[in-house]
């Protein structure tokens, strides 16, 4: 028997596809963060006041904790069920570098949590008075910002797996880091809407952006190596 | 000090737990066509020595050869000819057996869905192949992962209790499966305080003491 090996490529793609036919088996918790992100930003409206030309200075930044928080909700159980039935330990043994894995698995996660937040913004956001000509800067900066944060997420709960209850640890570890995120992306917002260009604060989410992903992996798979020598 | 023919070697093992020196200048060496057992009573540092050779845990001191190099800065060359059975059988409940195998067999090698229904045949699971892995008792699920490891076309086998959970003829299969891969010129390596392939001529024992 001769094994043919397979590309790295292909690996990653199997995780992702994994993590994909899992998720539709459990479609309700993967529901779970968009269902808050509705829930939450449905609320202030009426909270506050319904009258949109208020609610439309504070919609930018509304939407934009909305999806952090939504976002942070659903990484705590990200690779607690992998690590606990040996899946991870496994892929650690597949001779396939572990970063890359563990990339594709972030991407599954992100396509199911972050992409439908981003898809639902501008519905969340005309329900806060945001008018349509900034829901192209909310969907860009959205898209950059999710990204981000699932990466940063990853890192943060690849290291706290092994840790009982690290879901407060989680938060603090990763909501400092997502601060920059929501400062540009509700400047961008809100830039947008005073007519200015939005440009400087996109640039800066999308660098941000690039450099959690070429680093994270190599984050994520140190930490995951962590956790499995237990 | 090369043993003749070795294509692993390992050299003074050294490693802690905590507070607690497991093991103490472990050393042995293996040829093709060579099984490894083993033994010695319950948390003497088996399970321990497997999961050094397979670098899930750092060793202290020593180190591990393999075809005449350093296993050190080599890790994804070496776990890519290394199959690995631990306690846990790496499965996902919701996934069926075949998806099981697609998605983790398959990180290694390209399979091909002949390849999963051979396996899953040898190993005598084959009609419970497109069942959930939730649903399969805790024997099956361990002969599911007995395919993976197959699948995984690796030389050196690393077996941590292989037999947990297995009836007589699940005993066999296992021993049988060993000779099989040995006479083909693999190596194993496992973990065991059940009778296992006692009298066979491919047979090594190490012994661990506390």
């Amino acid at each position: 028997m001769t094994a043919v090996r397979t590309p790295t490529l292909a690996a990653a793609k199997l995780v992702f596809q994994r993590d994909m036919t899992l998720a539709w088996r459990r479609w309700d918790e993967v529901a779970q963060p968009l269902i808050f992100y509705v829930v939450v930003t449905t609320m202030f409206p009426l909270a506050t006041t319904p009258d949109l030309s208020a609610l439309r200075q504070i919609g930018g930044g509304v939407v934009w904790v909305a999806a952090l928080l939504a976002s942070l909700l659903a990484l705590e159980a990200l690779f607690r069920a992998d690590v606990e039935d040996g899946t991870t330990e496994q892929w650690v043994l597949s001779g396939q570098p572990l970063g890359y894995l563990l990339l594709a698995k972030v991407a599954a996660h992100w396509v199911l949590t972050g992409l439908p937040l981003v898809i639902m913004s501008p519905i969340v956001g005309t329900g806060l008075g945001l008018p349509t000509s900034v829901w192209g800067v909310l969907m860009l900066s959205l898209l950059l910002g999710t990204g981000t944060l699932s990466i940063l997420g990853g890192i943060g709960a690849a290291l706290t797996v092994g840790v009982r209850r690290g879901s407060v640890l989680l938060s603090l570890l990763v909501l400092p880091l997502a601060m920059p995120l929501l400062i540009f992306g509700s400047r961008a917002v809100a830039m947008q809407m005073d007519g200015d260009s939005p440009a400087g604060p996109l640039q800066l989410l999308a660098a941000i952006f690039f450099m959690a992903l070429s680093l994270g992996p190599l984050a994520m798979s140190a930490a995951i190596r962590i956790s499995v020598e237990n | 000090m090369a043993v003749d023919g070795a294509v692993f070697e390992a050299r003074e093992i050294n490693a802690w737990r905590g507070d607690r020196h497991i093991l103490r200048d472990v050393s042995f060496s293996l040829r093709p066509g060579e099984f490894l057992k083993v033994t010695g009573p319950n948390g003497v540092g088996k399970t321990t020595l497997l999961r050094v050779i397979c670098g899930l845990l750092p060793a202290e001191t020593g180190e591990l050869w393999w075809r005449g190099k350093s296993v050190r800065g080599r890790r994804d060359e070496f776990n890519f000819e290394l199959g690995h059975l631990g306690h846990l059988n790496s499965l996902k409940g919701d996934l069926t057996a075949r998806e099981n195998l697609k998605f983790l067999a398959g990180l290694r090698t390209t399979l091909t869905a002949q390849a999963i229904d051979a396996t899953l045949d040898r190993v005598g699971i084959l009609s419970r192949g497109d069942l959930p892995a939730r649903s399969l008792s805790a024997g099956q699920k361990r002969r599911l992962a007995l395919a993976r490891l197959l699948l995984a076309d690796a030389a050196l086998w690393i077996l941590d209790e292989p037999v947990t959970n297995l009836d007589t003829a699940g005993i066999r299969l296992v021993e049988e499966l060993i000779v099989d891969h040995v006479e083909h010129g693999g190596l194993a390596i496992a973990a065991a305080h059940q009778r296992l392939l006692d009298d066979a001529p491919c047979l090594r024992s190490l012994e661990l003491e506390p």
